[in-house]
């Protein structure tokens, strides 16, 4: 079973997250990591694999030269091997454009099973997945706090707003898994030795057949405006409970009309 | 007139308050319609409720595909219906399924997407999309260049507005595509018989520093005294205490309620993410340094279970 995970490398949500002038998300202001989300597709496409004891594991990424360490630190945690799409003209990309770069990867590296996380911790929209099962033309099983393949078959949970489904497809298929599916592993020594040797290809828009129009900003079928930092929140009232706390704040939530 | 599909969002036969307030926001940029797919026989109360919001027309379709599959088929419909009517732009509301559908039917339509939007507007280029990013710290602007505009947007975004329309329905007839991962089960949520989570005006959440699942009783006692819903840090759903479709923050729901009360949460940027749009926020921490003070509008230094059943005791006193 060929498994892809596509992973993202994002700023670090505890950082100063900023915008660069372009109003494309700041790269150097902050240090860069593999999303933590996509912790847990990489870590359930180790599980699937092991189960089945018969799979290889890619892990993916789109981005800049830095987006290595998102591959590494998947490598470090088990995955065989990385393709890294880089090239200067995706600078910019939105998520159409990004999903079309993703999906002629996919098509060159082959795959029986696509896992993603349930969203990027930077952009956040959480619809690449349904994106690339689109594209490819297979099924998306989506959002699932739990997921297992067995005899061609992905079968999964998928806690919604108003429901829990169960939901299955053949494969090939799109897989996305949430925070809820199980911690993922903490890379080993040894999985970080073993990582330094494991291969990874680099592709850019020529090896898959891309225009750089159809791609970064200059493809972008959304537009940014502009970007306002929000004022601070002004500094509100912060009382010590002396035994009346619960009466000060109720009194406050009345001036406030709240009762 | 441009007309504005907005897909109604419903449970149980009845109507969820972000979709009036998707009508109501598509007033403002062109004559709305809704799509109601998969209501069986509530259909027509339905149409009769997104009239009353403003739908001058109603398109409703009914087939099991909308149930025993993922997604696929909403997509199929939502994408037939927006070619047929040549729409100006298609509004869905951001939830974890909306997200998904609203991506599919942008890319079928060949249009941008924007997703998360907080507000809209009427521009000279088409409608612009407020989105609040990175754990709600920038508010960008933006806007769909390429296609007919496809926009998620956030419950609460709004108030929803009464505007009496003519809710003209039209039954369709959806041509199904397949290649839809099959649902084999589906369990409803039991309701708490509290507000909704990301529609409650009022929201009361619990953290790690709640101690036990047990402590979660002071927290939905303050809740119910004041119609709220019930919230959980992550910490508090990890640990087993509360159901994770309670929690607040990235990776739980996103909530923009008129008051929000933090109670043992610390404040990380994670549960931020949740939480930092609420007009008023008032905090309960017995740490003095905790973050969640940076963000408060009034915070009680203090132990919760002293702080919490003082406060419900004093809000009954004065609602009578
Ligand atoms: C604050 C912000 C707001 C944005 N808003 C919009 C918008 O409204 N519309 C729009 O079109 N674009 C938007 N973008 C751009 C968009 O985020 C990027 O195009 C991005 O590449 C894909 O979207 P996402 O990060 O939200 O992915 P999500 O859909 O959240 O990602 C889901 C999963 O897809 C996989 N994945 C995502 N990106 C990659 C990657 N580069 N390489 C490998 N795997 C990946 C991962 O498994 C990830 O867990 C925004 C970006 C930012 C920073
Ligand atoms: C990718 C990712 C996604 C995440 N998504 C989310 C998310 O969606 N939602 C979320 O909430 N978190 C999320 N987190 C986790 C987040 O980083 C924090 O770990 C979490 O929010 C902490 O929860 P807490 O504030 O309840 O616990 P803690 O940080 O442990 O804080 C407990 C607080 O309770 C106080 N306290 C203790 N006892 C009492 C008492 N008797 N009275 C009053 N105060 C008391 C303490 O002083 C402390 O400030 C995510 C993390 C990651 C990495």
């Amino acid at each position: 079973m060929r498994i892809v995970v596509c992973v993202k490398y994002v700023p670090d949500a505890t950082g100063d997250r900023r915008f660069a002038d372009d109003t494309t998300t700041d790269r150097d202001a902050v240090d860069g990591l593999l999303s933590e989300l996509d912790e847990y597709g990489v870590e359930q496409a180790l599980r699937i694999a092991e189960a089945s004891g018969d799979a290889e594991v890619t892990v993916l990424t789109v981005g800049p030269d830095d987006a290595r360490d998102a591959l590494k630190k998947a490598l470090s945690m088990g995955a065989d091997k990385g393709v890294h799409v880089n090239d200067d003209d995706i600078h910019g990309s939105d998520v159409i454009a990004t999903s079309a770069i993703i999906a002629k990867a996919l098509e060159q590296t082959g795959y029986d099973l696509v896992v993603c996380g349930m969203a990027s911790t930077d952009g956040t929209m959480g619809v690449l997945p349904a994106l690339l099962a689109e594209r490819l033309g297979v099924p998306q099983v989506t959002l699932l706090s739990e997921v297992s393949v067995e005899a061609g078959v992905v079968k999964g949970r998928r806690d919604g707003d108003a429901a829990t489904e169960l939901v299955e497809a053949s494969l090939p298929a799109v897989v996305s898994v949430t925070d809820q599916s199980g911690e993922a592993r903490y890379p080993s020594f040894k999985g970080i030795m073993a990582a330094k040797k494991k291969p990874v290809a680099e592709l850019d828009l020529d090896d898959l057949g891309l225009e750089a129009d159809e791609v970064g900003l200059a493809g972008a079928w959304t537009a940014v405006e502009t970007v306002t930092e929000r004022p601070a929140r002004t500094a509100g009232t912060i009382v010590k409970d002396e035994g009346e706390g619960g009466k000060q704040l109720a009194t406050f939530l009345a001036e406030q009309k709240f009762i | 007139m441009a007309e504005i599909l907005v897909l109604v969002d419903h449970a149980d036969g009845v109507v969820r308050k972000p979709a009036l307030e998707l009508l109501t926001l598509a007033r403002r940029i062109g004559e709305p319609s809704a799509v109601v797919l998969g209501a069986g026989p509530a259909a027509a109360e339905i149409a009769a409720k997104v009239a009353e919001f403003g739908a001058a027309k109603v398109y409703v379709a009914d087939a099991a595909e909308f149930a025993d599959y993922l997604v696929v088929p909403k997509v199929d419909a939502l994408t037939q219906i927006a070619k047929a009517a040549d729409a100006a732009a298609v509004l869905v509301t951001s939830s974890g399924e909306g997200k998904e559908i609203a991506a599919r039917v942008a890319l079928r339509l060949g249009s941008g997407i924007i997703t998360d939007a907080v507000d809209l507007e009427a521009g000279d280029g088409g409608p612009v999309a407020t989105q609040s990013v990175f754990a709600a710290s920038f508010q960008v602007k933006s806007k769909v260049s390429h296609g007919a505009p496809v926009i998620t947007v956030k419950p609460n975004a709004v108030g929803p507005e009464a505007a009496p329309a003519a809710g003209a329905v039209e039954n369709v007839t959806v041509g199904f595509t397949g290649n839809a991962a099959k649902v084999t089960s589906r369990t409803a949520r039991v309701s708490s018989g509290r507000p909704e989570l990301t529609e409650a005006a009022i929201v009361v959440s619990g953290g790690r520093g709640v101690g036990a699942a047990d402590g979660f009783g002071v927290v939905e006692e303050l809740a119910d005294s004041l119609g709220a819903a019930v919230g959980a840090s992550r910490a508090a759903v990890d640990a087993g205490w509360y159901p994770h479709s309670n929690q607040v923050g990235q990776t739980g729901k996103q909530v923009s309620p008129q008051l929000y009360v933090a109670a043992g949460i610390s404040g990380a940027i994670q549960h931020r993410a949740g939480m930092q749009t609420s007009k008023t926020i008032v905090a309960i921490n017995k740490d003095a340094e905790a973050p969640i003070f940076e963000l408060v509008d009034y915070g009680v230094v203090g132990d919760l279970f002293q702080v919490l059943p003082q406060l419900t005791a004093e809000v009954k006193a004065r609602k009578g």
